[in-house]
């Protein structure tokens, strides 16, 4: 690994009352790397990431975001989680707001702009994103893929040193899945780090710098795309591979 | 604190009054079985005739329903009992309560249940008329039970307050719980009568306040 | 007479009306002054009980469910007759208008806490996950991006328990409280004619009447949507 990493978690462990969801997984993430996350549903990797902004409490373990202890109670975690971006599988706009307003609130809230310096930014964040005509709609009044745009937006423009996905196309219509794609890849172009949890193979295929397995609460295998998919080691990865090949 | 103990919760005073705390208990039962069957009576007709078509039912059923809902049910309580008289209709305290209750309760009732009839498909009905029932049983069989379900808390709620409003009788003189209880209140100087009609409320209602909390909270959500 | 005559010079007789519209005009102030206090700190307490139940406190949740649990289950009535008749045996002798306010506030607190508590409890989590992963704090969370949901949902619920409540302003007139229907009421026993009680009771009409047409505005507007 050439450059220092963003993210170091280490031995995390996540259990809800008797069900271990995460049992010691370690994610070192680089610099500008694009880690990619798979693995067959329940296995965890949805609450790895919502760990590594502290969405999720881990029971235990070290995570250092960005030079910070994340975990530490000192750590003041609003001010890190302006610094770590994340984009979630239901868009979760804020309903009651403009796509503009969505974008420019933890502008104005967290970074403290001013309403008119707020807004710019956001604009050219929705710009980004292929939406600044519609900055003044509401998000019933927007596609899926729009949604989720907007939302990418709303995380970009808070300028983090590294974004979350979790599952950001899973809950598209199929032809509204390449939009959002195509402005994550943008984003990776222009040097975004980033851990991506989906079901998107041939984003990974094209995008990914490395690629994680898990399956019940651990990384079972890891390494770059080509190496997992051409010559899995585990019986478990096969199986989801196979699993895959059915779809 | 003493003093509280023994103005407030005074057994003394409670137990010597318990004879007219039981018959004021037993009256208040008697208003709700008068009160609640009555009123849901009248909702039920109510909302049956605003099925009808024609506009014009709909509209008078709203203006009646909202006339109701503006006048505070003591006001028509005490314009039963005090005004009819001078026009030579004398009803006594039960019998105006139960007139004044069957105005304004059946509005409520009214609107929930009309509400519950809205809310069951029209397939419904058209599925039941094909297959050869009445539209009688249609509507007490196929259309009602599912229209009660969907309105469940809006009815519990509506009846609790119905019950909590039988206390209202006292001020036309019916010896009901409250009135009982400020009887004994003002013989004894003492208020722990009144806490005991109070407690007495509360573990009648409690029961229904419980279920009705966990009726409400499963509300649907947006996404 | 006629019954009809019988019937106008009994219920609409307009001397009489005439000669109790002022009594009934002050009466009418003093509801109007009432039933602001008692929604302005009703509302406001609930608010205030509904926030601090959502910092998720075991014992601060309880003490509030207990709470309302209380002022639903007890008839209002029976608290006011309580509080304004009990209270002199401890030294205290508060006038009929502040137990009425008093009471009547709580229970409404206690409602309009319920129904915003479930408003908030509706709003999908995903939101406040999205508003914390951007830094914002749970209490900018809560009421920028939560509670403008939650009270959008909560507000045909909350007009129609707020006038219901606040309709409870008549009770005032058993425990001394110069309010509409007090001052009906003395004038049917001065002019032994009940048309005070009809002036009463259109007073009601003017003063909840245009709030009960608000709330089926309300209704139709922000309708739940499922």
């Amino acid at each position: 690994m050439l450059s220092r990493p963003i993210i170091e978690a280490r031995a995390i462990h996540k259990s809800f009352g008797p069900l271990k969801v995460l049992d010691g997984v370690d994610l070192v993430v680089a610099e500008r790397e694009l880690v990619f996350i798979i693995g067959p549903s329940g296995s965890g990797k949805s609450t790895l990431l919502r760990c590594l902004n502290r969405l999720e409490e881990p029971t235990s373990g070290h995570i250092v975001g960005d030079g910070i202890d994340v975990l530490a109670r000192r750590t003041d975690i609003n001010a890190l989680r302006r610094r770590i971006g994340m984009v979630f599988q239901s868009f979760n706009l804020y309903p009651h707001m403009t796509a503009l307003g969505n974008v420019a609130f933890a502008l104005r809230r967290v970074v403290g702009l001013r309403r008119r310096d707020a807004e710019e930014r956001a604009r050219s964040a929705l710009a980004l994103v292929g939406l600044a005509d519609k900055a003044d709609a509401y998000p019933a009044q927007l596609s899926g893929g729009q949604q989720q745009r907007v939302a990418i937006a709303r995380a970009v423009a808070l300028e983090p040193r590294v974004m979350l996905f979790d599952e950001p196309t899973s809950a598209l219509d199929p032809e509204l899945v390449g939009s959002v794609l195509r402005v994550m890849r943008q984003l990776r172009e222009g040097g975004m780090t980033m851990v991506v949890v989906s079901h998107e193979m041939e984003f990974a295929r094209a995008a990914a710098d490395r690629v994680l397995f898990m399956d019940g609460g651990r990384v079972i295998e890891q390494g770059p795309l080509d190496c997992l998919f051409g010559a899995p080691k585990s019986d478990r990865l096969r199986a989801f591979l196979r699993s895959l090949e059915r779809h | 604190m003493e003093l509280f103990v023994s103005s407030f919760l005074n057994v003394e005073v409670v137990w010597a009054a318990r004879a007219l705390l039981l018959q004021g208990f037993a009256n208040t039962m008697l208003l709700i079985a008068i009160a609640v069957p009555l009123g849901l009576a009248g909702g039920l007709l109510l909302a049956l005739l605003s099925l009808t078509p024609v506009r014009i039912a709909r509209l008078l059923l709203a203006v009646w329903v909202d006339l109701f809902r503006a006048l505070p049910p003591l006001v028509l309580l005490v314009f039963v009992y005090e005004g009819l008289p001078f026009a030579g209709l004398e009803l006594g305290p039960l019998g105006s309560v139960a007139v004044a209750f069957l105005l304004n309760s059946s509005a409520y009732y009214a609107e929930i249940l009309r509400a519950g009839i809205d809310s069951v498909p029209r397939g419904q009905w058209e599925a039941a008329r094909s297959s050869g029932l009445s539209a009688l049983d249609t509507l007490g069989w196929v259309v009602l039970p599912q229209a009660v379900r969907n309105v469940l808390p809006d009815l519990v709620s509506n009846t609790l307050e119905v019950v909590k409003l039988t206390s209202i009788a006292s001020v036309v003189a019916m010896p009901e719980l409250l009135y009982q209880a400020r009887q004994a209140q003002s013989v004894t100087y003492n208020a722990s009568p009144l806490v005991a009609a109070a407690l007495i409320y509360l573990l009648l209602l409690w029961p229904l306040v419980r279920l009705l909390s966990r009726l409400e909270h499963r509300l649907p959500s947006r996404m | 007479m006629s019954g009809w005559e019988l019937f106008l010079f009994s219920f609409l007789n307009l001397r009489v009306m005439a000669e109790y519209l002022p009594s009934i005009a002050a009466g009418f102030l003093l509801t109007v002054q009432l039933a602001a206090l008692i929604i302005a700190s009703g509302l406001a307490l609930a608010l205030l009980l509904a926030v601090l139940r959502s910092l998720g406190s075991l014992v601060l949740s309880f003490a509030i469910v207990l709470f309302v649990d209380l002022f639903r289950a007890i008839p209002p009535l029976v608290l006011i007759v309580l509080l304004y008749f009990g209270l002199p045996n401890l030294g205290f002798t508060p006038s009929g208008f502040v137990c009425t306010w008093v009471v009547l506030a709580l229970v409404l607190a206690a409602f309009a806490e319920e129904i915003v508590w479930a408003g908030i409890l509706s709003v999908p989590k995903g939101q406040w996950e999205a508003a914390r992963s951007t830094g914002l704090s749970f209490f900018t969370t809560l009421r920028c991006v939560v509670l403008p949901q939650a009270l959008r949902l909560a507000i045909a619920p909350l007009t129609n328990r707020t006038i219901a409540i606040t309709k409870g302003t008549a009770l005032g007139s058993v425990v001394a409280v110069s309010e509409i229907l007090a001052q009906a009421s003395a004038g049917v026993s001065f002019s032994s004619n009940p048309s005070p009680l009809t002036l009463g009771a259109l007073a009601y009409l003017v003063l909840f009447g245009p709030m009960v047409l608000l709330a089926r505005r309300i209704e139709r507007r922000f309708a739940w949507r499922h």
